[in-house]
Order: C-alpha cells, then structure tokens, then sequence
C-alpha cells in the first residue's frame, strides 16, 4: 500500500480524547446537570420557575428553539447543494457539517417538548393530531428532517466504516462496531452504484425538507396576528438567517477541530477562505430580507408596528437590536471582505460573533412582540409587562446547547471528522485498483 | 342584493339539513337519552326554573317540564354544545363604571387562584381628544376563533351553540392559542393553581372552566355553560350592578341583562350602533358592545376601583 494512504488514515481515524478533552466533556456533562436539576423543579413545579407569564408567553426556550432548526439547516446547504452543484473543495467540511446538523435538529425537538406546559402528554400530538395546525406540520417536517439527516450522515460513513475496522486492532471493542456499522461494505461495483444513488437522492430530498423546517418554523410565528410576526417575509427571512448562523456554526467548529487535531492538511486556509465568502454572501442576502423586515413597515408606521420597531429601535431592546445587527451582521460583513479578513484566526472569531448574535436575534424576533398585544396590558402584576429569563431558565437553555456541543463531541470522538473514503477518492490517492479492491 | 339574498337561501337549507338531521339523531338515540336525562331529573324535579319567552317575559316553569324539552331535541355533549342555540352577549360600555364585580365574581366563582383574571376592565381612550372609558373584556367566543385554528391537538374547540372551549385534559400546554388569540383572554396555569380540596376532587367537564384548573394548561372564560344549563345567566351578567352585561341567544333574538331585563338583540345593535373589537381582522366574535355615548356614569368614579397592575378579590389560598 502507499504510504500517503496510510498516513492519511492514520491522520484521519478517530483519535482518543486528550486530557483536554475530558474536561471539556466533563464540563458539558456539568452543565447538562445542572439543567436537568432545572428541569426537575420545572417538572415538579410548573413553568412558574421560568420568567414567562401570560403576556411574554414564549421565552427563550422558543427562541432557542428556532435557534436549533436554523443551525440544523447547514447541512443541507454545504452537503446537499454543494454536492449537487458539483462543488468538491467542500468535501472536508460535509461530514462536520452533517454532525452539526444532527446534533442541532435533535436538539430542537427536545428543546420543544421542553417549553410544553404537560410534556406527559406528547403524544397527544400523534393521538389527536390536526392537521389545520402549524406546530402538526413542525413535528411533520422537523421528523423526516431528523431521519434524513441521519441518514445523510450514515450513508456515506459505510465505506469509512470498513476502512476503520481493518486499521484498528482486530479484536478492540470499537472495531467490532464498526464493522457491524459497515453493513459489509467491500466496495464492489454493486455496492458502489446504490451508494452513490441513495446519496443523490438524499441531496435532492434534503433540500424542500431543509427548506421546508424553517419556514415551517416562521409560519408558528406568522400565522398570528402580532405585530412584528404579522410579515409575509417570514419564511424566506428565517431561512436566510439559518444559513447565516449554520455557516458560522461549521466555521468555528471547523476551526476548533483544526486546531485540536492538527488537520492543516485537510481543513486548508482555503477551505477558510471560501467559507468566509459564503457566508459574506449569505449575510448580505440575511441583511436585505432585514431590510425589508424593518424598514417597510416603518414608512408605514401604523399604530401597531411603530410601538414595536420604537421598542427595537430605540426603546428597551434598542441595546440588543444594533449589537446584533451591527455585531453579527454589518461588521462581519466589512471584516470578511478583506482576504485577511478571511484567515483561520480572524474568521473564528467572526464567526463566533456572528453565531452568538444570531442566537440573541430569535431572542429578539420572539420577545419584543409578546410585549405589545393588541389591547392594553393591565390587571395583571407589573413584573408581567417584561420578561427576563429566571436563572434556572438559563440552566435549561444552557444544557441544551451543552447537550449539542456534547453529541458533536462524541460523534467527533467516534467518526472520522473528514469523510475518508471520499477524500482518498478526490484527491487519487488509490489510482491503483488493485488496492481498491482490497478496501 | 344578490350575495346577500344567496346567502340567506343557503342558511335556510343549512338550517332545514340541520333540523332534519337532530330530528333523526333524537329518533335514533331515544333509549340512550332517556338514561342521560334520567339522572338529572331525579336531582331537579323538585324545582323550579325561570325561562325567557321570546318577547322577553320571564316564567317560573317546572325544571322537568324544561329537561323533557331538551329530551326532544338532542343528547348534550360538551363538545358539541346545546342545540340549536347560539350564544351572544352584549357589552353596554356607557353604563361601566369599573365597578369589577364582574371580575369578582368570575374569578370566585371559577376558583381563580392566580393572578391572571379571566375577565378584565381596561382603561380604554381611543385617541387623545376623545374621551376614556372602562371596557371589560373576557373571551370573544369567536365564530372563525384564531386560538381553535392552530390548536394542534384539538383540545381547544368551538361548539354549535358557539361557545369557545377547553379541554384540560387533552391541552398539551403549548400556548400557541395564547400567541393567537388577538384579545389577549387566555390565562395559564404556570403552577399548581392550589383550589383546595372540594374543587380540586370535583369531575371535570370542559363546561366548567376552572373546576379543576390544571397545572400546565390554558384556561379562559367558558361563557358560563354550567349557568346556561341551569337556566341561568353567567356570573358576570348577575353579578353587575349596573346592567353592563346582557346575555342571550341569537336566534331568539333576545338578550338579557342581570336586572332580568331583556332586550331584542336586532333592534338594541342597530338603535345604539354596536360593534365587535377588532372586526377587521375577521374573527366574528360573539361579544357585541354599544359605544360609550350618552353616558349614564362617571368615568373618574371607576378611577378609584382602578388597579393598573392587579387583579381584584383573589380568594385566600386555605
């Protein structure tokens, strides 16, 4: 065999974690702790331990919520519409990106059940579902989005399964795992066609089901009458936003697996450089549909929608609403343009910005409404007029993005972060059939 | 003219479809309802109820006389509602003077343990020249209810006699009915609503509301249909001492107010220039209220009843 092969598994196959790795592990399942401890007392006591009351009746476990469907989203943009468009320097980052789609869409849906009032009761959505409503066609999409997700992942780690379980040692635990998971891959020309079928076809499915999640989740929004949610916007500019945030979750994930396990040559300053145009150019696209989001209905200035742009604008989330659009949308935009503005380090941190102001931007499309309801809030206790989350509110959300950080870990931990096979084919490394065969 | 006309034709047929398919449910269902009903009568035979004639006259009427009528018509089922009823109330803004026995009453008579009131006065001025007024505002039991239309698990529902409802047992706690709901008249339970042994062991019907309030799930005002089917007016109708409140059926084309007046529901809209809130946005409420013109109150004298950020009479957790 050659040698360039072998150095590339040995460069590629899952690696132990370091003692760095432990603690950042123990650190997650630290947090995750403490939120389950929260979600205890939210069980035992109601979701009175939340700062959530009638008016502000949706807090940032909804926020979070449309968070976790926007990050999701990435996969299907850098697998499906990258590989389709026949696109191949984005190969490195498809099965990172896949991990985080994973990761993000099943957190979603706990994230979901975690805001419900009487989770013992989940499966009333299947029992009585009704199909006129808008949260019957989340748990619709949001599930085929889930199992093809999966699916997206698996698939193309067959070949790296079997080409796992003949570098690691026979009789180690893992490798058993890994060759059950190969579902016998050899590599023969039968194989090899459903492989690339299924795999094409998955790419083509993934996209409306891709599409179809936000939107769906701008629709639990739109459907209503509020003003600020009331906008026929909506579901292009979720789904604008979610490419933005998704692009930035690979970013700085791709960075910090770079950097731990020194992949400088797989995960190249290019790979860098290109991720931070799509991103520029997703921003762009994100900031007009911001544009037309805001600005229209203030030339307008009906009643209704001028209170709550004054309250963003100017008013109580003022401070928020310009660090996030200018934080995590108009400088980032200046910095990537510049090509230095493009390089691992800068990009990160960037990226990091961006991805934490867009999490801060749901918080923003689902708070400020609440506050300004068609008919006066009174009779109620002052402390109702506005939200702030309770501290074990932010245990809770805080566990959950821990819990997405620790799947990603664990996958990180268990997979091959680069798709091997893939990246063996691309760049020739097996020209010789005969070494092909024995795969 | 002419969509209007149409429209008529098609109420009719609907309405002869309506009684012939009743007729047949009766004929078909006798045994079962001569059990349902069966029960109730021993409870109430010795009673008396008070009916409204359709000119507006109150008779005292032995209560089984009023359950045999009932027998006729159909079984009654909380999900469907009376039949062939449909349920209005009128909200006469010139005469509220925030007087808050309505919300008194409503919260103690539906064991209101929280904040959250299922009926409130707001202090209303429609633009600043013109004047304040006090509008008490409770569920709109809309005829195209935006809460019923994204329940996603039916647990919200709208009836024939039009009463707007909930089933505690199937809400989910989602609160997406809330987020709907352009009145802002959905409450939840974010705890234990704590309402002492009596209520709390009680059956549950979704007719009503409140007994048993469940941790977790939304309540609203019900339109009282526990008062209904005892021949009597919702608490908040009888309990106003200014006649703010009348209540009836549209198809009777008579409302009553607490003093046991009552008004022909046609005329009193037209005469004193009714609306609904929020028409533009196409809910058709159920709720009809007469503009504050004329007024027979004082607007400063509910000032000193006014508590920006409380609801009134919480009754005392035992």
């Amino acid at each position: 065999m050659n040698t360039a092969y072998e150095k590339m598994i040995n460069d590629l196959a899952p690696k132990k974690f370091s003692w760095k790795g432990n603690v950042w592990v123990a650190f997650l399942v630290l947090i995750i702790l403490t939120g389950i401890y929260s979600y205890v007392q939210q069980l035992k006591y109601g979701l009175v331990i939340t700062g959530m009351r009638d008016y502000a009746l949706w807090g940032i476990y909804i926020s979070n919520f449309v968070f976790f469907v926007a990050v999701s989203l990435v996969g299907s943009l850098i697998t499906a519409i990258l590989r389709l468009s026949d696109v191949h320097w984005s190969t490195p980052l498809t099965r990172i990106a896949e991990i985080i789609a994973v990761a993000a869409i099943i957190m979603a849906g706990i994230a979901i059940i975690i805001d419900m009032g009487r989770p013992d009761r989940v499966l009333n959505l299947f029992v009585h579902g009704r199909l006129q409503s808008p949260i019957i066609w989340d748990v619709i999409v949001i599930s085929t989005y889930l199992v093809l997700s999966i699916l997206f992942l698996y698939f193309p780690l067959l070949p790296d399964f079997t080409i796992l379980s003949k570098y690691f040692d026979k009789n180690a635990r893992l490798t058993k795992w890994y060759r059950m998971l190969s579902l016998n891959w050899t590599g023969n020309e039968k194989q090899t066609k459903i492989y690339s079928r299924s795999i094409k076809v998955l790419s083509v499915l993934i996209i409306p089901v891709a599409f179809a999640i936000h939107t769906v989740t701008a629709w639990l929004f739109e459907t209503t009458y509020r003003p600020g949610w009331d906008s026929t916007n909506f579901g292009p500019y979720f789904v604008a936003g979610a490419f933005v945030a998704g692009s930035s979750a690979v970013i700085v994930v791709m960075y910090v697996l770079r950097k731990t396990y020194n992949l400088e040559n797989y995960i190249t300053d290019h790979h860098f450089n290109l991720m931070g145009k799509i991103l520029v150019m997703l921003s762009l696209l994100y900031l007009y549909f911001n544009i037309n989001e805001y600005l229209m209905p203030v030339y307008k200035s009906t009643e209704e929608e001028a209170t709550h742009l004054r309250s963003l604008f100017t008013g109580e989330y003022a401070w928020l609403f310009w660090v996030v659009i200018i934080g995590g949308l108009v400088l980032p935009v200046i910095v990537m343009l510049f090509r230095s503005g493009r390089k691992p380090l800068p990009l990160f941190i960037v990226s990091l910005a961006v991805m934490v102001c867009a999490w801060w931007k749901r918080y923003l499309i689902v708070i400020p409404t609440l506050s300004h309801p068609f008919l006066p809030i009174e009779g109620v206790p002052e402390t109702w007029r506005h939200y702030s989350p309770t501290w074990m509110e932010w245990a809770i959300t805080a566990a959950t993005l821990a819990s997405a950080l620790l799947i990603i870990t664990l996958l990180v931990r268990f997979l091959p972060i680069i798709p091997i096979h893939e990246t063996v084919e691309e760049r020739g490394l097996l020209a010789d059939q005969s070494v092909n065969k024995s795969l | 003219m002419e969509p209007e006309k149409d429209n008529q034709q098609k109420s009719r047929r609907t309405f002869v479809e309506q009684g012939l398919k009743y007729g047949l449910l009766t004929v078909a269902s006798g045994a079962l309802l001569a059990k349902v009903f069966g029960k109730s009568e021993s409870l109430d035979s010795e009673k008396t109820i008070e009916v409204m004639s359709t000119d507006g006259t109150l008779m005292q009427v032995p209560a089984s006389a009023v359950e045999h009528a009932h027998e006729k018509e159909s079984a009654y089922n909380p999900r469907e509602g009376f039949p062939n009823r449909k349920f209005v109330m009128v909200v006469d803004l010139a005469k509220c003077r925030n007087a808050k026995k309505c919300q008194s009453s409503c919260n103690k008579n539906h064991y209101i343990t929280g904040e959250n009131a299922w009926i409130k006065i707001y202090k209303m001025q429609d633009s600043e020249k013109s004047a304040p007024y006090w509008q008490p505002t409770l569920c709109q039991h809309c005829d195209e209810p935006a809460c019923v239309k994204v329940c996603p698990v039916d647990a919200t529902f709208k009836r024939r006699d039009g009463i707007v409802l909930i089933d505690n047992n199937r809400c989910i706690g989602c609160r997406f009915c809330m987020a709907a709901c352009p009145y802002s008249v959905r409450v939840f339970n974010w705890s234990d609503p704590w309402q002492g042994d009596t209520v709390e062991q009680s059956e549950y019907t979704p007719d009503y509301a409140g007994v048993p309030s469940q941790k977790g799930t939304v309540d609203k005002c019900d339109f009282c249909p526990h008062m209904i089917d005892k021949g009597e007016l919702p608490h908040c109708v009888s309990a106003c001492p200014n006649d703010v409140f009348s209540f009836g059926d549209m198809y009777e084309d008579t409302v009553t107010n607490g003093s046991g007046q009552s008004f022909k529901l046609s005329k009193l809209l037209k005469d004193r220039a009714g609306y609904r809130l929020m028409e533009s946005l196409g809910t058709e409420p159920s709720v009809y209220y007469l503009p504050p013109s004329d007024r027979i109150v004082d607007f400063e004298e509910g000032l000193q009843n006014y508590t920006e950020f409380q609801s009134v009479d919480k009754p005392q957790v035992p």
